[in-house]
């Protein structure tokens, strides 16, 4: 075939070159689950079964979508956001979303919840190169875009969060002697690895490190071994309940170690009150999202935003639950990325807007704390700041840390 | 309970091997998503057929079958993960692995009846997660990671899917799985089995040595139920210990009852009965919510409960039971009738 001058010059849209009658509608490109006017987007959640608490973060996304089709859509087409159970059980996980990729399909999944149950799907996702974007885990897989280039996280993962408290300990405690509790799990081993590694040299500074069971119904004794080693730093890595019994314990028996919380726990309402506001003074976290409870953000205007759209949408909706904060933010981050990919709404464009974020700012992240991705960089939220109980919320302090791990 | 007529199931084995070739035909109907759930439904048949054979046929309750199934999807993953072996002969493995287990925990439980051996396998269905938790066993089992495998591979360069062949995989171990326990059942032994359930203590006093049936009976379920988590751990392509949560035994239970107990055909009706309605109970709760307009939030496992207690209300002999009576007092109804007509035809004649 010749290459005339015309087809050359109409060749400038690539669509062009491969139909050139239909030249017309070249800039709109689609795969399955997007048309002029509506976009599939499917996602899984556990509604049921033991993690089914984290059931409002799928029902503030419905709430998120319709507030933006109400708005209007993303670039005048609206969102069908299908979300499904999987009662966080792996297999059910390969069921639905199965459903979603072969018989409704979507044009991507988002936010899936939960670490077991994206691993379930991770593979089949890739090979069947359909979008898996802002996965609800901070496991440190899911930005690795060389061997699975249709993944993307959306958290700082635990690893980096974890690296950061180990150099905060080394540099500011004398003579640290270390005590960890971890639940044992994925999300704890993937903290304590991050610790371990942050530690580098040093990591004969743990004096004892005990694990609980998720289902264990107290962390007592636990606790009161990590006392009897005479570990002068308490690293605690567990969720809400056990967090708030463990520093509550450490209070009781009188261990007044320095306390580091993971993320994780980080909220007031599910983990400071429990425990007992005199018995959590200067604990150190890390954050990465404004959390609702805290009263320096009474006058933010996007926390403002946040609480309009709650009341509106959300009626029911714990003013005090981190986790809708969370459903915001990501649910915004997916909307931005839905934007900039314009008509061109194939599973590949997707994805490269996905990874072209640069200093993005979504709503209710802490400030200073932006969203970019790249081809090779696959975490979107990776800095963390510091904070320290004071009184009865947190208080900001250092500079906001970005991490470097990747 | 009545069998099958042979015709029907001479009819039915030939649809199910036939109705995946429509695919060119009809691709939207018989598609690769539709066949992967046909084989979800087979595998949690197999996995009820196992339970059935115990709770059905032999009267011992458990409610921790789903740890078998756990046993019997990890020894495949482990076989196919660290020795590189092919998933078909994962099968035999988990089998015999799963058959000793069984045998093993069904010595224990001779001493145990109803409510209480319904309990101690309660107990294991409970501990078998954690224990595939266990730092010792880390290595093996990938602890709370899982472990992640391939799909099984078309083999012989045969022109089928992916899916396509998973699902005749399944059919023809499902299949043979049934011959296999349709022929148990019909011996001598499967006779023992009964007579142990209907009533223990005469079938002791014929001389059935009702200990060796019964540990031998709780392998035989075990491996059945094994076989099926071997066949789910290559359907599924990872196994974690959160696959086998509790909810799982309390399903193959209620794909039990709700298929028919003591039935062969019930077994297999309850296990696509399950998948069947576990997934149509959300669609029917959004359903409910979007176009009926309901207020409130009708969760998928309300609806699903009510599906069965209307169920359970209207056939309280299961699915298979159900329909048999059914088919029974419509007969012994049109029966009477044709009397009448035939008494009417000969007034008229004479």
């Amino acid at each position: 075939m010749k290459t005339n001058r015309r087809s050359f010059v109409g060749g400038l849209s690539a669509a062009a070159v491969l139909s050139g009658s239909r030249a017309a509608f070249a800039q709109k490109k689609y795969d399955d689950g997007a048309t002029d006017k509506e976009i599939k987007i499917g996602h899984t959640n556990p509604y049921s079964g033991p993690a089914s608490s984290y059931g409002i973060i799928g029902k503030a996304e419905e709430a998120y979508w319709k507030s933006v089709n109400d708005r209007g859509g993303v670039n005048g087409r609206q969102i069908k956001f299908i979300t499904l159970d999987d009662g966080y059980s792996p297999p059910k996980t390969v069921e639905v979303v199965r459903q979603l990729v072969e018989q409704d399909k979507v044009l991507c999944t988002f936010n899936t919840l939960g670490t077991p149950t994206n691993t379930a799907i991770h593979k089949y996702m890739n090979q069947k190169k359909v979008p898996m974007l802002f996965v609800a885990t901070g496991a440190s897989k899911w930005g690795n875009p060389k061997e699975f280039p249709w993944t993307m996280g959306y958290q700082p993962d635990y690893h980096t969060e974890a690296v950061i408290y180990a150099k905060h300990i080394l540099a500011n405690v004398k003579d640290a002697k270390i005590g960890v509790l971890m639940q044992n799990d994925d999300y704890g081993k993937d903290y304590w690895d991050g610790f371990k590694e942050g530690l580098g040299k040093e990591v004969g500074r743990v004096a004892k490190h005990v694990t609980y069971e998720v289902t264990d119904p107290t962390v007592d004794s636990q606790v009161i071994q990590l006392k009897d080693s005479g570990a002068n730093v308490f690293f605690n890595i567990s969720i809400p309940k056990f967090a708030a019994q463990s520093m509550r314990k450490a209070a009781e028996i009188g261990w007044r170690p320095a306390q580091y919380l993971n993320n994780v726990s980080g909220q007031v309402t599910t983990t400071m009150k429990p425990a007992g506001f005199e018995n959590v003074q200067g604990v150190i976290t890390a954050a990465w999202l404004k959390d609702p409870t805290d009263k320096q953000w009474d006058d933010d205007a996007e926390m403002k935003t946040w609480r309009e759209w709650m009341a509106k949408y959300n009626p029911n909706g714990n003013l005090g639950d981190v986790n809708y904060v969370y459903a915001y933010s990501v649910s915004y981050l997916m909307e931005q990325t839905l934007k900039k990919c314009g008509d061109n709404l194939t599973h590949e464009n997707l994805m490269r807007q996905a990874a072209n974020h640069q200093k993005l700012r979504v709503p209710c992240l802490l400030p200073g704390i932006t969203v970019s991705t790249s081809p090779t960089d696959f975490y979107p939220v990776q800095a963390l700041q510091l904070q320290r109980f004071k009184g009865e919320t947190w208080e900001l302090f250092g500079e906001v840390m970005h991490a470097e791990s990747s | 309970m009545p069998a099958f007529p042979k015709k029907w199931l001479w009819a039915l084995l030939a649809a199910a091997f036939v109705v995946p070739l429509l695919h060119p035909l009809l691709p939207d109907v018989v598609s690769d998503y539709r066949l992967f759930l046909v084989s979800t439904m087979i595998i949690a048949a197999i996995a009820v057929l196992g339970l059935n054979l115990l709770t059905g046929f032999n009267g011992q309750i458990s409610l921790g079958h789903g740890a078998f199934y756990a046993v019997g999807a990890y020894t495949a993953a482990v076989l196919m993960d660290h020795l590189n072996m092919p998933y078909w002969a994962t099968l035999p493995s988990a089998a015999i692995v799963c058959f000793i287990v069984g045998y093993l925990f069904g010595l224990p439980a001779l001493k145990l009846e109803g409510h209480y051996l319904a309990l101690a396998t309660f107990a294991l269905a409970l501990a078998v997660p954690q224990i595939l938790k266990y730092k010792w066993l880390e290595g093996l089992t990938g602890g709370v990671q899982g472990i992640v495998l391939s799909k099984p591979e078309v083999p012989f360069g045969l022109p089928l899917t992916e899916d396509q062949w998973l699902y005749y995989y399944c059919l023809v171990v499902m299949v043979l799985l049934y011959w296999a326990a349709a022929n148990i059942l019909n011996s001598r032994s499967g006779r023992a089995m009964m007579a142990i359930r209907d009533q223990y203590m005469a079938a002791d006093t014929m001389g059935i040595d009702t200990a060796l049936y019964k540990t031998v009976t709780f392998g035989i379920s075990a491996a059945y139920t094994g076989i099926a988590g071997a066949l789910s751990a290559s359907a599924i392509a990872f196994v974690a210990p959160d696959s086998f949560n509790f909810f799982l035994s309390i399903k193959f239970l209620i794909g039990l009852v709700v298929g028919g107990i003591g039935s062969l055909a019930g077994s297999v009706v309850g296990g696509i009965f399950y998948v069947l309605v576990d997934n149509s109970a959300q669609a029917l709760s959004t359903f409910a919510k979007n176009d009926l307009g309901l207020q409130f939030d009708l969760s998928a496992y309300t609806v699903f409960g009510i599906l069965l207690i209307v169920l359970m209300y209207l056939m309280p002999m299961g699915i298979v039971g159900g329909v048999y009576y059914l088919a029974r007092s419509l007969y012994s109804m049109r029966k009477p009738q044709a009397k009448e007509q035939a008494a009417l035809k000969q007034r008229v004649s004479s």
